[in-house]
């Protein structure tokens, strides 16, 4: 049986993690590479590298990152960060990343989907979206890390990325960021259920019983940063409480 | 141990450099017919499209290297759908190492998303490839297309109905899911190819 996964996130700033309150507010959480054999040692079903400082300066030392920790670890792992071009993409897939996720420059530029998916194939184009829940009760598309709105909707964007050949999407919603107090199951669970490919669900996750909610029908797989970073919740306990729960976990 | 991977037109095959390296195995990457020949491991990895691929190992003639090979030989995700006889992708005539066919999953409920990304389980394990390796173990898989259930199938994995998780015939092995990605159940895997007499 396909098992829910459950995937922790290392913010890179300055080759270190990091990880905020709603994305200001930044804390140091270790090294990447030695968290991450860490977290694949205790059961992580993948990863996800979000360089927050990525600029085209920082490009190389962020492929020199990459390699290194393909090199170490043995799961698969998503980078992403100031990705804009089909280059961009080659340099990290060729240092070892499984696969890349676009946002804010796919949003700008939504034909860069349709060449990264031509180029590398669907499987490594992962979609992510920042939402947020207007005063209208819909939920739309944020940009550059949250702090900038725009009026498209997310359900609309999820579902065009999709058409254009992204293979997953990684749906954070704003609002739950930071908050320890469980997931967008509204809006997550509607993508997930208008899109054929996997969702990833992340913002939110305090508590075990906030993964079970969300991976029970509303999403395909969990993500958090801090809760892990910080020992609150330790993955062999998060899945051994998934499983008793009923749902199905590696 | 001289290990070659085939190096064309499809894959991302930094990963599996990297799985062989930790096993202390430095692989070289060729498509050179002499060198693959001469190897005594080849993998044959790949990750794309299958029509793009088989034009390309047509065209320098690595497709008959392919079947030349006597050496144990592994084929990792899409190069192991290219061992098959045919693939639905791009309506795709392939090596026929392996009589099963290729098909595109069909989605039976809205929950089952396609391409399978993640970790499912083998079971009906049946080769050295699989020693040490418990029945139900779960390998990472990223795919839209299967091998069906046929005569050379050594494991089996179910979504959207059962399919060939794994196939081998005389020297061929081949594997849907990716080893290289499969945490120690992967590295065992790769281990048991570098062991096969």
């Amino acid at each position: 049986m396909l098992t829910k996964r459950i995937i922790p996130c290392l913010d890179i700033k300055d080759g270190r993690t990091v990880k905020g309150t709603n994305f200001v507010d930044l804390r140091d959480a270790g090294d990447p590479v030695e968290l991450a054999a860490l977290y694949a040692e205790q059961g992580a079903d993948e990863l996800v590298f979000l360089d927050i400082t990525a600029t085209n300066e920082k490009r190389k030392t962020l492929a020199a990152l990459v390699d290194r920790i393909a090199h170490r670890i043995n799961i698969p792992f998503t980078v992403g960060g100031g990705i804009s071009s089909v280059e961009d993409v080659r340099v990290l897939l060729d240092s070892g990343a499984d696969k890349i996720s676009v946002n804010t420059a796919a949003f700008k530029d939504p034909e860069l989907i349709n060449r990264l998916a031509a180029e590398f194939g669907s499987q490594c184009v992962v979609l992510a979206i920042d939402a947020k829940k207007g005063e209208d009760g819909e939920w739309y598309v944020y940009l550059n890390g949250g702090r900038l709105a725009t009026d498209k909707k997310c359900l609309d964007w999820a579902i065009e990325g999709v058409q254009r050949g992204a293979g997953e999407i990684l749906l954070t919603s704003m609002d739950h960021d930071g908050t320890k107090a469980g997931f967008a199951k509204d809006i997550t669970g509607l993508v997930s259920r208008s899109v054929n490919v996997p969702v990833i669900a992340s913002g939110g996750g305090g508590v075990p019983e906030h993964f079970a909610d969300i991976l029970d029908g509303h999403a395909d797989a969990a993500l958090a940063a801090s809760i892990f970073h910080f020992r609150e919740v330790s993955i062999p306990e998060l899945k051994s409480y998934l499983s008793q729960k009923g749902i199905p976990v590696r | 141990m001289k290990l070659v991977i085939i190096k064309y037109n499809a894959g991302n095959v930094r990963s599996v450099q990297f799985a062989l390296e930790r096993l202390g195995v430095e692989p070289l990457l060729t498509d050179d017919p002499v060198e693959i020949l001469s190897a005594d491991r080849i993998i044959f990895p790949g990750v794309g499209e299958a029509s793009s691929a088989m034009a390309y190992l047509k065209e320098r003639a690595l497709d008959k290297v392919i079947l030349e090979a006597k050496q144990p030989f592994l084929g990792i995700c899409l190069g192991m759908q290219l061992m098959c006889a045919h693939s639905e992708e791009n309506d795709t005539p392939c090596l026929d190492i392996f009589q099963e066919k290729v098909k595109r999953f069909v989605a039976h409920t809205s929950a089952q998303k396609i391409p399978q990304i993640g970790w499912n389980t083998i079971h009906g394990l049946k080769s050295p490839l699989f020693n040490g390796v418990p029945e139900n173990s779960h390998c990472y898989f990223v795919h839209s297309y299967y091998a069906s259930l046929g005569n050379h199938t050594i494991a089996t994995t179910d979504y959207c109905g059962g399919f060939s998780a794994a196939l081998q015939t005389r020297n061929y092995y081949g594997v849907q899911f990716h080893p290289e990605k499969s945490a120690e159940v992967g590295s065992t895997i790769i281990k048991n190819f570098l062991n096969i007499i």
